[in-house]
């Protein structure tokens, strides 16, 4: 161990307060301002802890807004583009680090480039086709939307977990006689299941957060998802009605933290599986 | 050579097996088929589009009008506007956050105390909806309600700014939130980088008497240049071609001040259904971004071959 210097650690825990400050005051900004009472958030002197903490900007951002149908659309839009997105993922990634063909080839290079595209290239057209479909207006045409938008990463991340998985079981049941589809299902599969886990619920976060394309695709309240019906409140002439807006939008993180707790390490081991290699 | 031969054999997986068989295919087909229907496809029809004059709600057929609409962009000064922010915006952003990020990631890597709680916080920007963000720091600019404000004002620095409604603000109050929203991605990368440099080499660097600086830019930076590199690259192209964060907190405006491209395409799209021509600006920038990517590989080469 390197000996370091009093003043040099005191120097490091003041930077990183500095750094704790930056990263925190807003989210308690959103905190305080959504348990401040109506009387607290119209004086010109707010505070940081509400003087009179209420639960009314809660109760009254349930009646200004559809917020339980919306955490219920988007609850099924992001639940299901999760499960199909590793379903169909899952065997691809497994084709994509054991193989070196062309498809495989040809799909790395689409994960890449496709981190690179503005949305708005894909999104006419999707919207033009959709249409054709009938299924503007509809969850279904999200999912289907959200499924493809998420496959890029959850394949990065899977391809990472195969390669991490030793060649020689495989080896093992080829000697037994096993099919490339048959080794893929009963030994490499299981051996997935903590990653597919955490690919499926990063899928799973970064459809529950998704704004423009349900923006774009999503036209009634009644089926339009979360982060469409939080900015809502904001309305058009951009004057909000604070405490409910904060209320609100605080409820709406709480799925998204829970989640990124339980799985914050696979994802960054997994993100730089990927980095690293690539 | 023959060691080369040897490992891209076994990166192939099970020996005997060409990549022609046909389980194979039966794998990839599921993915395959979505990722060319929605994703490849629409993208061909999108640059296609470009070439046309489709609109939304039009009774007469859309027709072929060639490169019109980029001769139109080339003089819609309000498109170049807004590709200059969108520049500003992405170099404003990805520039500071890389420093900070890598100053973050620096410190975690230190045995400090309380190291547990600023990788948690420092996570949440991460994992928080991006409307969710532009909410949270419309309240912290908020000129009456907001904490920015009060705690300017507490300290005399003056007061009542509207940061995000004033037109000299506005800009640098977006970037602002943009550096907060995307610091935590950065920073994991970074640390993933510093995790993996060997820490012998700092300790022989530190005996041969060489100060923190010299052992940063001798032994630290050549390790986590490729991930630095390429996280800058991509932090550059996602920051260029953000809508929601932005959308959010100013909607573009005032008066077009923070109207990044992604928003103007947007609104020529989906408010004035003008397809075609909100499909040719999506292949400007397509381009830009490519002129990026290829600065960024030829970079990545030349430093391959140094090392």
């Amino acid at each position: 161990m390197m000996r370091t210097k009093k003043s040099t650690r005191a120097a490091q825990y003041l930077a990183l307060a500095a750094y704790l400050v930056f990263l925190a005051f807003p989210f308690l900004w959103l905190i305080s301002t959504a348990f401040k009472p109506a009387r607290e958030l119209g004086s010109l002197h707010p505070t940081w802890i509400p003087k009179d903490p209420t639960l009314d900007n809660f109760r009254q951002a349930f009646d200004e807004q559809p917020l339980l149908r919306a955490a219920g659309n988007s609850l099924i839009a992001a639940l299901s583009a999760a499960l199909i997105a590793v379903v169909i993922a899952t065997p691809m990634a497994y084709v994509m680090a054991r193989h070196r063909n062309r498809v495989s080839k040809a799909a790395t290079g689409w994960v890449v480039i496709s981190q690179a595209f503005p949305f708005v290239l894909i999104i006419i057209p999707l919207f033009l086709i959709l249409k054709n479909l009938h299924l503007i207006n509809s969850l279904l045409g999200l999912i289907m939307v959200y499924v493809v938008w998420s496959l890029p990463f959850a394949l990065w991340m899977l391809v990472g977990y195969v390669r991490a998985v030793p060649t020689e079981l495989e080896e093992a049941a080829a000697v037994d006689g096993a099919g490339r589809v048959r080794t893929f299902v009963s030994v490499v599969a299981p051996l997935l299941a903590p990653g597919i886990v955490a690919t499926a619920m990063f899928a799973f976060i970064t459809a529950w957060n998704e704004f423009f394309f349900a923006l774009v695709l999503l036209k009634t309240p009644e089926k339009q998802t979360l982060p469409v019906i939080l900015n809502r409140f904001i309305g058009s002439e951009g004057v909000a009605d604070l405490g409910p807006l904060a209320a609100a939008a605080f409820l709406a993180t709480i799925p998204s933290l829970v989640i990124f707790a339980i799985i914050q390490k696979r994802i960054t081991g997994g993100m730089l599986a990927g980095a690293v290699k690539a | 050579m023959t060691l080369a031969t040897a490992t891209k054999r076994s990166a192939r997986g099970v020996p005997g097996r060409g990549p022609t068989d046909h389980g194979a295919w039966f794998l990839v087909l599921p993915a395959l088929i979505p990722i060319l229907v929605l994703s490849v496809g629409p993208l061909l029809y999108g640059i296609a589009l470009a070439f046309t004059d489709s609109q939304s709600g039009r009774t007469e057929p859309t027709q072929w009008v060639g490169a019109l609409n980029f001769q139109d962009l080339l003089h819609d000064t309000l498109f170049w506007d807004s590709f200059r922010i969108g520049l500003l915006w992405a170099f404003g952003v990805t520039v500071p956050q890389f420093f900070l990020a890598l100053g973050l990631a620096l410190l975690l890597n230190q045995p400090l105390r309380m190291r547990w709680l600023a990788r948690a916080l420092a996570i949440i920007p991460w994992a928080m909806p991006e409307v969710v963000v532009g909410i949270m720091w419309r309240l912290v600019y908020h000129p009456d309600a907001g904490v920015l404000n009060e705690t300017l004002s507490n300290l005399g620095l003056g007061e009542g700014k509207d940061w995000l409604t004033g037109t000299a603000t506005a800009l640098f109050a977006v970037i602002v939130v943009g550096i907060w929203a995307g610091m935590p991605q950065t920073t994991v990368a970074l640390l993933a980088g510093l995790q993996n440099t060997p820490r012998e080499l700092h300790e022989a660097a530190a005996m041969d008497g060489a100060g923190a600086w010299r052992r940063f830019t001798t032994v630290t930076w050549p390790a986590i240049k490729p991930i630095a590199l390429a996280i800058t690259a991509l932090n550059f192209i996602w920051n260029f071609n953000s809508f929601a964060l932005v959308y959010v907190l100013t909607q573009g405006g005032p008066g077009g001040r923070t109207r990044l491209p992604m928003l103007f395409a947007y609104e020529e799209a989906f408010r004035y259904g003008q397809f075609g021509y909100a499909a040719a600006m999506g292949c400007v920038m397509v381009a830009v971004i490519s002129v990026i990517l290829a600065f960024y590989l030829v970079g990545r080469l030349k430093g391959a071959d140094e090392s």
